[in-house]
């Protein structure tokens, strides 16, 4: 799938999927990076070592700083792929060099499947097909 | 995207990684919005300042920033900070936030950012002109520098605001370029608006409708800068309005076409149900007000009122540290503490950590304020009149 390049870089990790919006700032724990947000799809997940699949980020624009604290304290996610453009995690993901991919149709990525993401020529590819 | 060669040196490196780091993320951000190059900048107001909303990760990538030897080209201002950076003891701040709160201070001094923290700097000396590109972060003085001033920005975030200030250049689209800066909607204003609160009122409920849109008044009878202040404050925050233009007042409003623009009326029943919508309590322990940062003849005006009395209730008045230091000298601090109130610097009480301070009920005369205290601060909120307030209307007897 060829989405366009937001952070440039490349990774390898099974997807972690998230069909709802992420919002970073009071959402995911930056020093455990496990999704906090009561309710969630993904609440209770780490997203260590990930590649994080999701629509778009939400809410504060410290969020970014979140991502970073991620990356800082060794439990990023391996790669980002969204769907949507968004400053938010953009801005997270080129500050915290994690490679991200967005504008890709995340409808046909699911949690498990092994995913290869060549985000500096922003595109991804299924390896291993989960189930 | 077009780089000049200075921009070009930063992208490439040969400025050092960190500046790389930021030159890319504005790039990235400018393409993803569709600019093709970048518009040098005169000053930034940085947002994302108080430990309540930068928490750890925040404090520790400005850390980060600061011992990487970064330096902002641009002059910078900054939002206010969770607390008054003198008096946290006597507001009641907890110390675990203090210190916090201190090292991003320091951080911010180091990156040769102004450490007095405000949201209205265009009281306390940063004052871009009209035309002026500027790259500023928080919504009422985005509001304010574009509408009120004539100056031009987006409303940047926190961290895209910094990126601006290291590199001296914002991405060009948006509100910079004049095609934006038209009005969609006009709002015929058929309800009286004369004081400071009734202009937070129209703003919350014209923000709601028109959302990021740009909407140009109609029958406003010449507001004060202080009324525009508290107007596009609302709007900000419960729509995304980053430019209104008013009849008349404005510095854009001549230039614009409004034929032909669908129309909004605000007619007198709304606005009055606003300051119920807006309420969701009939007590409140503590006033608050200066929801953008009070102005020096806004304290005056209150020291008028309170002057002699005992208030039923304290006080807050939330202001810059510069405008705090002209009401002492002008004997007005003195006044309004007789009162039982107290003018507070550096902060406001959205960004406090009030709910870690014993306060769960506040009485404010500001629509954005009364937006957000319930989510920031878990607040429930008495939305009045200042003079109401100030005859103890809401307050315990």
């Amino acid at each position: 799938m060829t989405g366009r390049s937001v952070s440039p870089g490349r990774a390898s990790g099974l997807a972690l999927v998230s069909p709802a919006p992420i919002g970073f700032y009071g959402g995911v724990d930056a020093r455990t990076g496990v999704v906090i947000e009561v309710g969630h799809p993904l609440e209770g997940r780490s997203v260590a070592g990930t590649v994080l699949v999701f629509p778009c980020g939400k809410g504060s624009t410290v969020g970014s700083y979140v991502i970073y604290g991620l990356k800082k304290n060794g439990v990023a996610p391996c790669a980002i792929v969204t769907a949507e453009v968004e400053t938010i995690v953009a801005t997270g993901a080129i500050l915290a060099d994690i490679p991200c991919v967005d504008g890709i149709d995340i409808g046909g990525l699911r949690t498990g499947d092994r995913v290869e993401v060549d985000a500096t020529a922003g595109t991804i590819s299924v390896t291993d097909d989960h189930g | 995207m077009r780089l000049t060669a200075e921009q070009d040196l930063m992208m490439s490196g040969a400025h050092g990684s960190v500046l790389q780091r930021q030159m890319r993320l504005l790039a990235r951000l400018g393409t993803v919005f569709g600019a093709t190059e970048m518009v040098p900048i005169h000053s930034v107001q940085v947002s994302g300042v108080s430990y309540k909303s930068l928490g750890d990760p925040g404090l520790e990538f400005l850390e980060d920033l600061a011992s990487q030897g970064a330096r902002v080209r641009v002059a910078t201002t900054l939002n206010p900070a969770g607390m008054d950076l003198h008096d946290w003891r006597e507001m009641g701040v907890p110390a675990d936030f203090a210190e916090k709160q201190l090292r991003i201070m320091a951080a911010f001094r180091a990156l040769g950012i102004s450490a007095s923290p405000t949201c209205a700097p265009y009281l306390t000396g940063n004052v871009p002109r009209a035309g002026e590109h500027v790259a500023w972060a928080e919504s009422s003085a985005v509001s304010y520098a574009n509408s009120v001033l004539g100056a031009r920005t987006n409303r940047e975030g926190g961290p895209s605001a910094l990126a601006a200030a290291l590199c001296g250049c914002t991405p060009k689209h948006g509100l910079h370029l004049s095609e934006n800066r038209q009005p969609h909607v006009v709002v015929e204003v058929a309800a009286k608006v004369t004081d400071n609160a009734d202009f937070g009122a129209l703003g919350y409920l014209v923000g709601k409708k028109v959302k990021n849109r740009v909407p140009y008044f109609r029958g406003l009878e010449v507001p004060r800068n202080d009324d525009l202040k508290a107007l596009g404050a609302a709007m900000a925050a419960s729509g995304a309005v980053a430019l209104f233009h008013v009849e008349g007042v404005t510095p854009e409003a001549g230039d614009v076409d409004v034929e032909d623009l669908p129309a909004i009326v605000v007619p007198q029943e709304e606005l009055d149900a606003t300051y119920q919508a807006l309420s969701s309590t009939e007590e409140a322990q503590l006033i608050v007000v200066g929801c953008p940062h009070a102005s020096l003849s806004e304290i005056a005006v209150i020291a008028e009122k309170v002057r002699g009395r005992r208030l039923a209730a304290p006080l807050w008045i939330c202001t810059a540290r510069a405008t705090k230091d002209e009401a002492v000298q002008l004997g007005l601090d003195e006044v309004i503490q007789a009162a039982g109130g107290r003018i507070v610097a550096d902060t406001c009480m959205v960004v406090s950590p009030l709910e870690r301070m014993g306060v769960d009920a506040t009485a404010v005369t500001s629509g954005k304020a009364a937006s957000y205290l319930p989510g920031f601060c878990s607040q429930r909120v008495l939305f009045r009149r200042l003079d109401d307030l100030l005859r103890g209307g809401g307050m315990p007897q």
